[in-house]
């Protein structure tokens, strides 16, 4: 039996069913969207049935408007599930056709690097800053007295012999070492002076060990108070630092140099080889990386400081000879080749 | 110094192996720089006393011999040596003997006759480079007896590597007294210092004519020498060992003593001589012709020795040719000097000579030393060679023979040197086993009281007497090194950390070369290092008109100019990297550059300098390569001259400059306010042809000093107001630069310009061929207000309306 207000009531059973299917099979945003359009839309069926309600009799516009309402919330819940779920897979989709190859190399410039030897320059020279000393520099060409005789070295002393100096005409000359800082310092700045003097030296000598240029690091300090003692700490404390070794053994030999009395240099026990002995050591277990000793009265002298007064005490390192100790570097001659593919290890 | 440790141990012998001996001796300061065996191994060989010497039967040259070896009967041996003997003691290697080289000697035939060993050379033994004839061993060996234990064989000659300073151990006599002083031994001399009666009364007359380069000259006349003696096989050894060759008795007599004592001698041919020994200076271009028989031509700061014919001798460097010693000579005048250092040192360098003589009289001889070296020579010649000595002829100034020091030195003094209190005792015992006297200031309290520890606060002064083999030995803080070295450098203590705290101002816009360096690391440069002389045709070809310091003694003719610049380095490094397949290069380098300006003086400048050439970018992916131009370079550039600080670009103008090195149309000179800082440019083209290298390739040198007062940071405040962007195409000449199109733009658009940006710049089709297009961004911002749109379009318009009246812009169509 069918009463007509049931008649005109009417029945969403069907239409809700096509709508879950509709928006089920919605494959992608845009289709939904057309469901949503079909059903929801301004011409959409369940808005047609609403604008319709007008026709039913004023006693069953309630029921019917409740029923469409209840279609259309559905309709909306099924839609926006839907939506989730679709804009889910678009997502992946979309990360999966933009996914990179992250093992290919990046773009742009690739650092170059710094020349070994300057490397091992700022190592010893921050080493040093750290400890409270200063950084000078000096002339590479210089005099005869800023190089030799202001350091004790006069004329045909057989010390001048073992340098094989580069001479210019008008009896100038490369500096041999870097110790002529030593003195140019001390002429313009008053003690106390707590020194390093990095650069460039000279010798007439081209062979397998020697390159007619390399770099020496000279360092000194003078004080009322500097002994031995403390030229042996500040000594202990680079060396262990640089060659980073907390233990490492040194052993202090007598030594001469014009410009310092008593003179030392200085072994480390081998890093290669932990002292048992090895083809860089000779066999001794022992390798020489610096000379230094007390700063001679002379040289006080000749620059005007009271030597009763002040002590000072200084020391040379060939920074050569560590850089190849610290990186393994076997030919000296490798250093002033400048092949790229033996600086590019240092970058 | 070079010498037999056998021989080193016949004067001290401490208790120690050869290694410890050799470690004690590097550490007081004497490096023993080798060890070597004296004679290579081989066993089996043993002093044999050849009984008889027939012909051999089948062969002219050999002979048979029986040779006695204490047990049994004597051997068959056959030997080829021309000076084999009956009644030689010969080393004789038997059966089952192994020679240096491995040679294993067995019973052989020799043309049908059997021999059971071999008598050797001194070749085959190891112990001469060529021998003629089997050695000759000493007639009071022992038969059968070790011939390695006969000739001492296992022994070691130690190598020094000493220091200038001591000279005093340049001999035997001289490491034994160190070695005695280090081991606390007391070293008694063996017994060669006794005075020989001269057999007649010829002296030789001597004049000193420079006393005080020459204040001792001793001499003596030894007449009727045997020209036939032989210099003994011990002696040879020693001499061997030491790295001397024996040469005949005269000559290794000499050189014997030298080794021994230190005191170099020589010895003339007194049938040679014309007249007396004259001993000074020589004249202006004498000439000398040299034992080794180079002639050299004096100066007058050269001392010789002289007869009535000239100069015969450098006097303490070497002898003449004309009155040598010869196989014949029967009579000598046997010389033993002291020359002064100051007289020695650099003449044998000078005339291209160095000699055991010139090493120890340049470093100083014993003063003392003459008299000593003189007897200890004559009773070893006469030994030898027999003759009859005459008086000895001593000449001598004393004024002007060095006086040794008399040293106060002073207890204080040493702890604040070395660092460590030495109390009294060990002081006055170090110093007097060095042979050093000294007299306390006051009276030092018995020993028990001065134990370490207990006194020894500095209370104490001693006047401190050098001995005359201690030249070195000047000033107070000599002995306090010396206390330091036999104290041992390793037994003071470590200190740390006492001396005054020094800090020095680092301005905070100081040019930091480190993080210039840095910034052209990130931006692909490897630093180079190249030498500071350089070829001088390659800077002549880049610097033509640049003066340069030239080396007076370059090691090669490639590198004996002082660089003018840092580019002929980096080219030549660019080049051996080119030819090395590395097709891009980008190099920097930073030292000094060497140039004599207009008055001719030196300056000695700091620079940075760079190379580039290849593509931009490494080779990669996803990037189309691109050569390096102009303005790559220049983006590197301003990368280095922006570390002067926030606003740099104000202080710094770009110009275009000629320069011999680059092309006219890509160089251009960078001056920061107003002072010249370098160049950039590419190189120019028909450099690049003659050198090789690519055409683009750029190069940059900045001076670091124009580069220094840079800007701090300063704040400006910032605008809350919105920036407009206005974009400008417009066509100019293609000559104007693009500074001048900013200055105008600048000058026209006020304050309201925040930032300027060329983001485009296009020739070709759709332009005259004389003009080029540039596209430009305007950022326009107010402190004050938000900009209308009007204002902004007013400031376009007055911009556009300056650029076509300042450079003749058209706005592009």
């Amino acid at each position: 039996m069918t009463t007509p207000a049931a008649d005109l009531v009417p029945d969403l059973t069907e239409l809700n069913d096509k709508i879950a299917t509709d928006v089920a099979t919605a494959q992608t945003l845009m289709q939904l969207d057309e469901v949503r359009v079909r059903y929801l839309g301004k011409n959409g069926q369940l808005t047609a049935l609403l604008k319709s309600l007008g026709q039913l009799p004023a006693d069953q516009r309630p029921a019917a408007g409740a029923a469409i309402n209840q279609a259309k919330v559905t309709a909306q819940q099924l839609i926006d599930m839907r939506r989730a779920v679709l804009e889910e897979i678009a997502l992946v989709a979309r990360l999966n056709s933009e996914q990179v190859d992250v093992t290919l190399p990046g773009r742009g410039h690739t650092a170059g690097g710094l020349h070994p030897i300057t490397r091992t320059l700022q190592r010893i020279e921050k080493l040093f800053v750290n400890a409270g000393f200063t950084i000078a520099e000096g002339p590479e060409v210089e005099d005869d007295y800023h190089n030799f005789a202001a350091l004790n070295i006069p004329e045909s002393h057989p010390a001048r012999a073992m340098h094989d100096t580069f001479y210019f005409p008008d009896g100038r000359l490369l500096r041999t070492h870097t110790s002529p800082v030593q003195i140019r310092v001390m002429e313009t700045q008053a003690p106390p002076l707590r020194i390093i003097a990095p650069g460039r030296v000279y010798r007439c000598d081209s062979d397998l060990t020697h390159t007619p240029m390399f770099h020496q690091v000279e360092g000194f300090l003078v004080d009322e108070q500097a002994t031995f003692a403390d030229l042996k700490g500040v000594l202990y404390d680079f060396l262990s630092q640089f060659f980073e070794q907390d233990d490492l053994q040194l052993r202090f030999r007598p030594s001469y140099f014009p410009f310092t009395e008593p003179s030392a240099e200085v072994d480390v026990q081998c890093v290669k080889c932990g002292g048992a002995g090895c083809r860089i050591c000779k066999q001794t277990g022992w390798l020489e990386v610096l000379g230094c000793g007390m700063i001679y009265p002379e040289v006080f002298r000749s620059v005007g400081i009271d030597s009763e007064r002040y002590l000072g005490y200084a020391f040379g390192m060939g920074v050569e000879r560590l850089a190849m100790l610290r990186y393994g570097v076997d030919d000296l001659r490798l250093f002033f080749e400048n092949d790229l593919r033996f600086l590019a290890q240092f970058a | 110094m070079r010498f037999s440790e056998a021989w080193l141990r016949d004067w001290i012998d401490p208790p120690i192996a050869t290694a410890a001996l050799a470690e004690q001796l590097t550490m007081a300061g004497l490096e023993v720089e080798a060890i070597d065996a004296v004679a290579p191994a081989f066993s089996g060989v043993v002093v044999g006393d050849v009984v008889s010497v027939a012909a051999h039967p089948d062969a002219a040259k050999l002979h048979l011999c029986q040779v006695a070896v204490g047990d049994g009967a004597p051997l068959p041996i056959v030997c080829g040596a021309a000076n084999v003997a009956a009644g030689m003691k010969v080393a004789l290697a038997r059966v089952g003997a192994v020679l240096p080289g491995d040679v294993k000697i067995k019973k052989a035939k020799l043309r049908g006759v059997e021999s059971h060993g071999m008598i050797c050379s001194a070749t085959e033994l190891g112990l001469a480079e060529s021998s003629s004839g089997i050695l000759p061993l000493p007639d009071n060996a022992t038969v059968g007896a070790d011939v390695r234990a006969v000739l001492g064989l296992d022994d070691q000659a130690i190598e020094l590597n000493l220091t200038p300073d001591r000279s005093d151990c340049l001999s035997i006599a001289g490491v034994a007294r160190e070695v005695a002083v280090i081991n606390g031994l007391t070293l008694t001399p063996p017994p060669i210092y006794a005075a020989v009666s001269p057999e007649h009364d010829r002296s030789w007359a001597v004049k000193l004519h420079a006393p005080a380069a020459c204040p001792r000259y001793a001499c003596r006349l030894i007449e009727n020498l045997n020209p036939d003696a032989v210099t003994p096989l011990w002696l040879r050894e020693r001499l061997r060992r030491s790295g001397l060759r024996a040469i005949s008795p005269l000559v290794d007599v000499t050189n014997y003593v030298l080794l021994e004592l230190g005191q170099p001698l020589h010895a003339f041919d007194a049938a040679k001589l014309a007249g007396a020994i004259q001993v000074r200076f020589a004249r202006a271009d004498e000439p000398l012709t040299l034992l080794n028989e180079q002639t050299v031509t004096l100066r007058p700061d050269t001392l010789v020795i002289a007869d009535d014919s000239g100069a015969i001798a450098l006097a303490g460097i070497m002898g003449g040719l004309t009155t040598a010693v010869t196989a014949t000579t029967t009579s000598v005048l046997l010389e033993s000097a002291f020359f002064a250092p100051a007289a020695i040192a650099g003449r044998a360098r000078s005339y291209g000579l160095h000699t055991d003589a010139s090493h120890r009289f340049e470093r100083g001889v014993d003063a003392q030393l003459q008299m000593t070296a003189l007897e200890r020579a004559t009773a070893l010649l006469l030994s030898i060679a027999g003759g009859a000595p005459g008086p000895v002829v001593e000449v001598h100034s004393p004024t002007d023979l060095p006086v040794p020091p008399t040293i106060t030195l002073r207890q204080q003094r040493i702890g604040q040197v070395l660092g460590v209190t030495l109390d009294a005792v060990t002081v006055v015992d170090i110093l007097t086993r060095l042979g050093l006297t000294l007299t306390a200031s006051v009276e030092i309290p018995p020993a028990p009281l001065l134990q370490r520890g207990e006194i020894g606060g500095g209370e104490f002064s001693w006047q401190v007497t050098v001995p005359s083999f201690r030249p070195d030995l000047q000033r107070e803080v000599d002995v306090i090194a010396e206390l330091g070295r036999i104290y041992g450098y390793n037994r003071i203590p470590v200190q740390r950390g006492r001396s005054a705290t020094v800090t020095r101002a680092t301005p905070e816009a100081a040019f930091d070369l480190n993080v210039a360096r840095a910034r052209l690391v990130t931006r692909g440069y490897h630093e180079v290092i190249t030498y500071s002389f350089v070829n001088p045709t390659a800077q002549r070809a880049l610097f033509p008109d640049q003066p340069v310091l030239a080396l007076s003694n370059p090691i090669s003719a490639e590198l004996a100019e002082m660089r003018t610049s840092l580019w002929p380095g980096l080219m030549q490094a660019a080049q051996q990297n080119l030819t090395r397949q590395q097709g891009r290069v980008r190099i920097f380098e930073t030292g000094l550059r060497f140039r004599l300006d207009s008055a001719g003086e030196l300056q000695q400048e700091a620079m940075l300098a760079g190379l580039v050439t290849g593509s931009v970018l490494p080779e990669q992916w996803g990037v189309t390569a691109q050569a390096v131009d102009f303005y790559d370079a220049k983006s590197d550039v301003e990368a280095v001259l922006a570390l002067t600080g926030a606003g740099w670009a104000a202080d710094v103008d770009w110009q275009v400059a000629d320069h011999a090195a680059l092309h006219p149309g890509q160089s251009a000179q960078i001056l920061r306010n107003g002072q010249l800082v370098g160049w950039l440019g590419m190189v120019h083209p028909r450099l690049a042809a003659q050198l090789e290298l690519p055409p683009a390739l750029y190069l940059f040198e900045l001076a670091l000093a124009a580069l220094g007062d840079g800007r701090k940071p300063h704040f400006a405040p910032l605008s809350k107001y919105p920036s407009v962007r206005r974009d400008l195409a417009i066509v100019v000449d293609a000559g104007v630069a693009y500074a001048d199109i900013v200055t105008s733009i600048r000058a026209a658009a006020g304050d309201w310009l925040r930032q300027l940006v060329i983001f485009d710049r296009y020739s070709g089709e759709s332009i005259e061929s004389t003009r080029k297009s540039l596209a430009l961004g305007l950022i326009l911002q107010s402190f004050s207000k938000t900009l209308a749109d009007e204002e902004s379009d007013a400031l376009i318009a007055r911009v556009l309306e300056r650029l076509a009246h300042d450079v003749g812009a058209q706005v592009r169509g």
